[in-house]
């Protein structure tokens, strides 16, 4: 039997297919706001990516190239179920390289290696409202966007300095989009919110659980909040990649054994290839490769 | 061909990837506003309604989009056209259009007079699709704005003369406002709300 003739390509319907595109352009008409959509079950659970997932397979054709990460890594257990879920579902060609890849879904991370203007980044998406945590009503953050009220966010980014001495979120740090609304990077480290700002790539956002898509279209301005006496700063990593010698990019750290030994390397576990492949070796590469 | 036979015929032959071609190209010219797109996948709907028009309508219209015609179109065979191969109702208020269409050398009524959305919903406005004689060859503007790397030229012929006022006041309305798909032949140029035109000088 052929599997593939029991669903329509990408899975989705034509009529949640046309739904979810008509979302994505007006997203992409209102950068940063959040359009909402009648999110459908998808054949994983939430939290998955399904919103993600859903934006991926609207704008998905035969000829796209597909690379799913989960945190910076393609081999993962959610980026491969996700990415065998589209092998099958639209026979796509998929990568693990930056490089190839015309559409790229995310769960955490931006690539380190820029994104050009021919590729999508899609992000999966839990809690889209960045103010839900001020306000739990709906109708209530809607009007604070509407009338740009977005004080209470500042106050809470204070309060964070006055208790930590900086601003203490790392992850999913909010921005404002050319100007106007305050939006939610979805979990993403705020090591990658410099990466969103006048990126040559189009960024979709999906929330399935909340049925909201947002976009960044390219060349757009994305400014982290802060303030004055204490500007927004990313991460910095006292040292290099231990593998490919990187400096500047976002590190994870992995335990080596059970007697403390650790290392840093690179979370882009792309990245980190290319440049090995490149030459670049850092002072545990050989050890590892040893190990191998 | 008989006008019922006009009807039912001329919509995609593989409507799931002909729509998904279409769509891809709208997104890109909507995200990179002042590009033109030429379709892969074309419609060949009654006249007056454009191939590349006919298009969009195919890829994004259905029975949730109440649609908007202009006289010349309402018409036509058209409306019946679309009904068919869409299911969109047609319907004859602006301001409760998701989605609308001019044909060529037709008048553009005041954008204000379709759907703006509201300040908590302003995706809730009309899709404004134009036909106009070509996407170049016209008086040149200058575009600025979300998804333009520094500033993009685009010269669209047989745009009303009032045109560039009409943007400016729809671009004041932001985060409310139309957004516009011109069309001619194959080819679409796309112009979201945020997009700022000036006059080249
Ligand atoms: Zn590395």
């Amino acid at each position: 039997m052929n599997d593939l003739a029991t669903y329509n390509f990408a899975y989705l319907d034509e009529q949640t297919k046309r739904m979810i595109r008509r979302a994505i352009l007006k997203a992409i008409a209102i950068p940063g706001y959040q359009v909402p959509f009648a999110s459908r079950e998808m054949p994983m659970p939430y939290g998955w990516g399904t919103g993600g997932v859903q934006v991926t397979a609207s704008i998905l054709g035969p000829d796209d190239v597909l690379k799913v990460i989960d945190q910076g890594a393609d081999d993962t257990t959610n980026a491969v179920s996700i990415r065998a879920f589209f092998q099958k579902v639209a026979n796509v060609a998929v990568t693990t390289k930056t490089k190839e890849a015309t559409i790229i879904q995310t769960r955490h991370r931006i690539p380190e290696e820029p994104l050009r203007e021919s590729q999508t980044l899609v992000y999966q998406v839990p809690i889209p409202e960045p103010l839900r945590f001020l306000e739990p009503r709906e109708t209530e953050t809607r009007k604070m966007h509407a009338l740009e009220e977005y004080g209470l966010m500042h106050v809470k980014l204070y309060e964070d300095i006055a208790r930590n001495g900086h601003i203490a979120t790392t992850y999913a740090y909010p921005v404002k989009v050319e100007g106007r609304y305050v939006m939610d990077p979805s979990p993403t480290p705020k090591f990658d919110n410099p990466k969103m700002h006048r990126s040559e790539a189009l960024q979709l956002f999906g929330a399935g659980r909340e049925k909201r898509i947002y976009a960044v279209p390219p060349y757009t301005q994305v400014v982290s909040l802060d303030f004055e006496d204490h500007p927004f700063e990313i991460q910095k990593f006292d040292r290099p990649c231990a593998l490919c010698c990187a400096e500047n990019v976002y590190l994870d750290e992995v335990v080596l054994d059970d007697r403390g030994g650790r290392m840093f390397v690179c979370s882009d576990t792309d990245h980190c290839e290319d440049r090995r492949c490149a030459g670049h070796a850092g002072p545990m590469l050989a050890i590892e490769e040893a190990a191998e | 061909m008989t006008a019922q036979s006009q009807i039912y015929a001329g919509g995609f032959a593989d409507p799931e990837f002909e729509a998904q071609t279409v769509f891809r190209t709208l997104m890109d010219c909507f995200a990179r506003p002042g590009t033109i797109g030429r379709l892969t996948a074309l419609a060949t709907p009654p006249s007056p309604l454009g191939m590349a028009t006919g298009a969009v309508a195919l890829t994004l219209c259905d029975h949730d989009t109440p649609v908007w015609l202009s006289p010349a179109l309402v018409k036509s065979a058209a409306p019946n056209w679309i009904a068919f191969h869409t299911g969109g109702p047609v319907i004859e208020l602006k301001d409760e259009a998701r989605f609308a269409f001019v044909e060529r050398d037709g008048a553009v009524p005041g954008f204000d007079q379709f759907a703006l959305g509201t300040a908590e919903y302003p995706d809730r406005s009309t899709t404004l699709v134009v036909e106009v004689e070509a996407l170049t060859g016209g008086r040149p503007f200058i575009g600025r704005g979300p998804g333009i790397k520094d500033e993009v030229v685009i010269a669209p012929k047989g745009l009303p003369d009032l045109f560039l006022d009409l943007w400016a006041a729809n671009r004041a309305l932001f985060p409310r406002g139309i957004d516009l798909v011109l069309t001619a032949e194959e080819s679409v140029l796309c112009l979201p709300r945020t997009t700022r035109l000036s006059i080249k000088g």
